[in-house]
């Protein structure tokens, strides 16, 4: 293994202290005995506890899980039909345009896009609350599923739905047995990039919803706003810790997957 | 014992199985297929031969059902097959990249076809272990495409495309990505089974030899254009024009205008010494331009001036060894490089001619066939 030289041990540093160190401390400050953010009065697990008996954030809690979970579903139902009509369906008039248009929202400011939904709940006489929130995070979030699959879908063998259609497969099984199958890596990163995107957006939420739902970026915060309490790092603690054990299984499940095939694939060649 | 021949072809009361009729297939401005009209019949291996971008993959496709005609019609078994989708055709195509199915084993890659049409459980059973004999994968059903080797793959494509016993198989490019070893085998393999189960095959490739081993007829395509249909032997021995007889082998071309000396006998001035003599079944008229096609094996090489007509001295310019053959490129006065190739039969032989040795080289006047295009 080469040894890293001294220039890249620092900017490695540099790096990883950027990127890290504002969470690190937020995760120290967690455990802070002291009801003072910045004074620090000792080792405690106390504020994980109180956040337990924390209804109002326990509810936003739940609310943010209801709607990551309805709309990430909805969008990713949604954006691999987009993306699989935008790959396969040929040169249908209008197509550059209806690529072009699934991926503005991506770059859309997001205080338009709420905005603009905001207005339309208005407009057409919709109570706003947990259903318009599913409604928004669905819009945003169907364009990212939708860039994520259709790029797994340009690099998809048609041949392999040829072939299913050959052998007496009608569209929709090749689709439901052949490609499904194939692209479901893809899809269910789409669902859990959707999901993510969900479970940490305030500008939207805050624009689409009403009186009756708080998620928790919105609870977390309203609650900043009266000052940083060491229950808000503990929160935020948990959920560094869950994004990241995601993020650790998920790549260890890949590794482990590409190994094998690699593996296999070398004694196959070999008998 | 009088062996009936295989040539439906030359039966004009046969039936065909296929019929392309006046088809023309244009991508936009690109004319992929032009106004071709062929007849393919059943139990044939029939090989579509050409260079990359002939049209020889859109027929084939065209047959599977994935290309729509731009005008003519193509028959299957005597019914215009236009608009049937490619999954309700009695056609089936192993694919040149073989698309295996990756998450599936081999045994329901081989079974897919067939439960798509709902067969019973133990016909499909039986069905699917017979395939796997026939290509002989029987050890290999439970595992995944990825787990078997190219040559193990391939036959998987076949067995699977083979499956519900189709009227007619597509191949296309079914060799291609198999090394010459293997290659070699799996023709042979691929004629025993089109044998055995009397199923008409045709094949897509590029490959001459290819294609001259396993096909009954051999279609020699170019710029969407069937240039000659024949059986492999007539195809090498009495091509129809210049680019066929260039397509297929190695030749000798001399060109230049005819003169009739005969009955059936030609004298054609290709700018040497002397005139050369053919014979020819074609007739030419007094003067126009001919070409003069010779394998580089029909043409003999002496040190000394031969008997007969048709020789020609020149100097040795290169020599190819190739094991079994030695090329010899001889080149003319003229500046012609004719070719000529011997067959190594000793094994320990002196090499009677070496570089820049002046040369007599000759050849019959049947050896050629001469083409006026």
């Amino acid at each position: 293994m080469n040894r890293l030289s001294s220039f890249n041990v620092v900017s490695l540093t540099f790096g990883f202290a950027f990127l890290y160190l504002p969470m690190l401390i937020l995760v120290i400050y967690s455990f802070n005995k002291s009801k003072l953010v910045t004074v620090w009065a000792g080792f405690s697990t106390k504020w994980y506890g109180e956040l337990l008996s924390n209804e109002a954030f326990l509810d936003a809690a739940w609310v943010t899980l209801k709607v990551a979970m309805i709309s990430s579903s909805i969008a990713t139902v949604l954006g691999t039909m987009a993306a699989y009509t935008l790959v396969r369906g040929g040169r249908f008039f209008g197509r550059t345009l209806f690529s072009g248009m699934i991926y503005a929202p991506l770059v859309m400011p997001e205080v338009i896009t709420g905005l603009s939904l905001l207005l339309l709940f208005i407009g057409i006489g919709m109570d706003r609350g947990v259903m318009t929130i599913v409604l928004a995070h669905t819009t945003f979030s169907m364009c990212f599923v939708s860039v994520v699959v259709s790029s797994r879908l340009a690099t998809f063998d048609r041949s392999l739905e040829e072939a299913a259609l050959d052998l007496g497969a009608s569209p929709f099984q090749a689709f439901r047995l052949i490609t499904l199958p194939i692209i479901a890596p893809a899809v269910v990163s789409g669902w859990l990039l959707a999901f993510t995107l969900s479970l940490d957006d305030l500008v939207i939420a805050s624009f689409a919803t009403g009186p009756s739902a708080t998620t928790l970026p919105m609870k977390i915060w309203s609650s900043v706003r009266l000052g940083v309490s060491p229950e808000i790092n503990a929160l935020s603690s948990i959920l560094i810790g869950l994004v990241a054990s995601g993020v650790i299984i998920a790549s260890l499940i890949s590794k482990r997957n590409s190994v094998r095939l690699r593996l296999e694939e070398r004694t196959a060649e070999r008998l | 014992m009088v062996e009936t021949v295989f040539e439906p072809w030359a039966d004009p009361n046969a039936d065909p199985l296929i019929s392309f009729k006046n088809v023309t297939k244009r991508f936009g401005d690109f004319v992929a297929i032009d106004d071709l009209t062929l007849d393919i019949f059943e139990r044939e291996f029939f090989a579509l031969l050409g260079p990359s971008g002939c049209g020889k993959t859109t027929m084939m496709r065209i047959l599977a059902g994935f290309e729509n005609l731009t005008s003519g019609s193509t028959l299957l078994s005597g019914h215009d097959i236009a608009g049937i989708p490619p999954n309700k055709r009695a056609v089936n195509m192993m694919f040149q990249t073989y698309a295996l199915f990756p998450h599936l084993s081999v045994w329901e890659n081989i079974a897919f076809g067939l439960r798509r049409d709902g067969v019973a459980k133990d016909v499909l059973h039986a069905r699917v272990e017979e395939m796997l004999k026939l290509t002989r994968l029987e050890k290999f059903g439970r595992r995944k495409p990825h787990q078997i080797s190219g040559g193990q793959r391939q036959r998987v494509a076949l067995a699977r495309s083979l499956a519900k016993a189709p009227k007619l198989l597509l191949l296309d490019e079914p060799l291609g990505a198999l090394d010459k070893k293997l290659r070699q085998e799996t023709q042979f393999e691929l004629m025993d089974i089109q044998e055995q189960t009397g199923t008409t095959f045709v094949i897509v490739t590029h490959d001459q030899e290819e294609a001259m081993t396993v096909a009954s007829r051999v279609a020699v395509m170019d710029e969407g254009r069937i240039i000659q249909v024949a059986t492999p032997e007539k195809i090498y021995e009495a091509p129809n024009s210049v680019y066929v007889a260039d397509f297929i082998g190695d030749v000798n071309i001399l060109t230049g205008p005819v003169r009739a000396v005969g009955a059936d006998t030609y004298s054609l001035d290709f700018g040497g010494s002397e005139p050369m003599t053919a014979a020819s079944d074609r007739s030419f008229a007094e003067g126009v331009t001919a070409h003069l096609a010779i394998r580089p094996e029909k043409i003999g090489i002496h040190a000394e001036r031969p008997e007969g007509p048709n020789s020609v001295q020149g100097k040795v310019l290169d020599i190819a060894y190739l094991g079994n053959l030695s090329t010899y490129h001889v080149q003319l006065p003229n500046g012609q490089i004719i070719k000529a190739q011997t067959a190594n039969t000793r094994r320990v032989s002196r090499r009677v001619f070496t570089w820049e040795d002046p040369v007599w080289v000759s050849w019959s006047a049947t050896a050629g066939v001469l083409l006026d295009r």
